[in-house]
């Protein structure tokens, strides 16, 4: 039934970058998102400001737009770096754009962005008393986020979480469009050339259903997990 | 220049608006990438990206408000099929929706025979096609929700004034969903702007199609990307305008009263 025509091994490894891809941009956005949201939270005009910009620029422009402006211009803007350096400084450094590097680093900053406002609500949503508890107990600023904060706050951003990591699984789709060999990439490729489309676009389509479908029962468990204490219903 | 700046003394400084349209002037004169003819490549894209976004939200629109009602129907074998079309479109990526609709629709046989390859040959209604499942799968879940939320009392109300199914849907339940559904709807609009960028990949035009044009012809990313980013960004904000107005009209009724 399942006739890949010789193009079977490809579409795996391109099964696996996509999931890759997805895995480590999700870890970026996640970092970039838990700073954006605490920059938006600080009392620094600056921080507050430099945050509220990025997260409405990103928000505000499409995914291929900004992976083809950081994508294409990354390399530009690199080597116009590296001449500045080296001709006022001495400085030899030269950075080779690696694709599969700039698709995670273009994708982990895009979501940063919608992370960073999941993460604000959930902080936002946390007792202002249970940090002055903890603060009453002597802890640092570092202890109270670590064991206070960030375990009440993820019950909370927990759904907006699983939400931005679905939308960014079906991004990485995208950088199939800008040269990187993904699953979705080589079942194109294999479309044009077999002219047989749906052999190869619906079993791609199928297995992103089924990472869809293995994050839903993941989250789900998360959810539990982090729900305890606060009387599931 | 000084005594230049002396005779003027319009409320505006004419001076200054002067050295604008000069610093203007020098700016298009100087650059070789903004000419009239790649300006025109943009507006054409302009104008593709919103016939694309408007009949595909209109038809998924249509599309979306009979869907909801049977999938939020307590008849498992009506509602099922439509969770199963939502499930479906929502779980993998519009790009591959499109690859199947396009790459799908030119390799059957014989449809280069048929009246409808004029129309199906070109990239336009592929595209329009596959956005219109998408954000019709979406919308059908914004529906679903909106009227699994209707307050029982009103539905109680109805029925205690002998309303039929049909009649209680079109007057009473509807109505108030599509008001609770306006936010998440404006939502979805913004989501279908920003996947429209996509019809670029298979030779559209639009608008992101017309950046990547300047950019290949020119080998200049930021001044081509840029550029069409800032039309984007320009374009949500419209929406988000016009739908916070939406909200404000429409939502009048659920806002608290003090302020």
């Amino acid at each position: 039934m399942l006739d890949l025509q010789g193009y079977g091994p490809r579409l795996i490894e391109g099964a696996g970058v996509t999931l890759q891809l997805a895995v480590l941009s999700l870890i970026l956005a996640i970092i970039l998102g838990l700073l954006t949201a605490t920059a938006k939270m600080s009392r620094s005009w600056l921080l507050h400001r430099t945050a509220t910009v990025y997260t409405t620029v990103i928000r505000g422009v499409p995914d291929l737009v900004l992976m083809m402006l950081l994508f294409f211009g990354g390399q530009i803007g690199f080597n116009a770096l590296s001449d500045v350096l080296y001709y006022n400084y001495d400085i030899d450094f030269y950075i080779n754009f690696n694709a599969f590097a700039a698709g995670v680093l273009t994708i982990g900053f895009i979501f940063g962005a919608y992370m960073g406002e999941t993460f604000r609500g959930a902080f936002m949503a946390v007792d202002n008393g249970q940090i002055e508890a903890g603060k009453a107990y002597g802890m640092s600023n570092m202890l109270v986020f670590r064991r206070i904060r960030f375990p009440q706050m993820m019950r909370h951003a927990l759904p907006g979480l699983s939400n931005n990591w679905m939308v960014l699984l079906k991004t990485t789709a995208l950088v199939s469009v800008i040269g990187l060999t993904d699953m979705v990439r080589v079942a194109a490729e294999a479309s044009r050339a077999t002219h047989e489309p749906f052999a190869f676009l619906l079993p791609v389509a199928a297995v992103y259903l089924l990472i869809a479908s293995v994050s839903e029962w993941i989250f789900a468990r998360l959810q539990k997990r982090y729900d305890i204490g606060f009387g599931g219903q | 220049m000084r005594g230049y700046k002396n005779v003027t003394t319009s409320a505006l400084g004419g001076s200054e608006m002067l050295d604008i349209s000069a610093w203007f002037n020098d700016l298009l004169a100087g650059n070789l990438i903004f000419t009239p003819t790649t300006l025109g490549y943009y507006w054409e894209g302009l104008v593709t990206t919103s016939q694309l976004v408007f009949l595909s939200l209109l038809a998924g629109l249509v599309l979306a408000v009979p869907l909801a009602i049977m999938r939020s129907s307590k008849r498992k074998w009506i509602s099922l099929p439509v969770y199963f079309y939502t499930y479906v479109f929502r779980g993998t990526p519009l790009l591959i929706q499109l690859y199947i609709i396009y790459y799908g629709v030119v390799f059957i046989d014989g449809i280069q025979q048929t009246f409808l390859w004029p129309i199906l040959r070109e990239a336009f209604y592929p595209a329009l096609i596959a956005f219109t499942l998408n954000t019709a799968a979406y919308t059908t879940e914004i529906f679903r929700g909106a009227i699994k939320a209707t307050a029982k009392g009103e539905i109680e109300a109805a029925r205690a004034y002998g309303m039929s199914q049909s009649l209680m849907m079109r007057r009473i339940i509807l109505p108030s969903a599509f008001r609770r559904a306006l936010p998440a709807y404006g939502n979805e609009v913004i989501f279908m702007l920003h996947a429209s960028a996509i019809a670029s990949v298979v030779t559209l035009m639009d608008l992101t199609g017309a950046a990547r044009f300047v950019y290949a012809r020119f080998y200049a990313p930021f001044e081509a990307f840029l550029f069409v980013a800032a039309i984007y960004l320009c374009l949500t904000f419209a929406i988000l305008y016009f739908f916070r107005f939406l909200e404000k009209k429409l939502l009048a009724h659920l806002r608290p009263q003090n302020t």
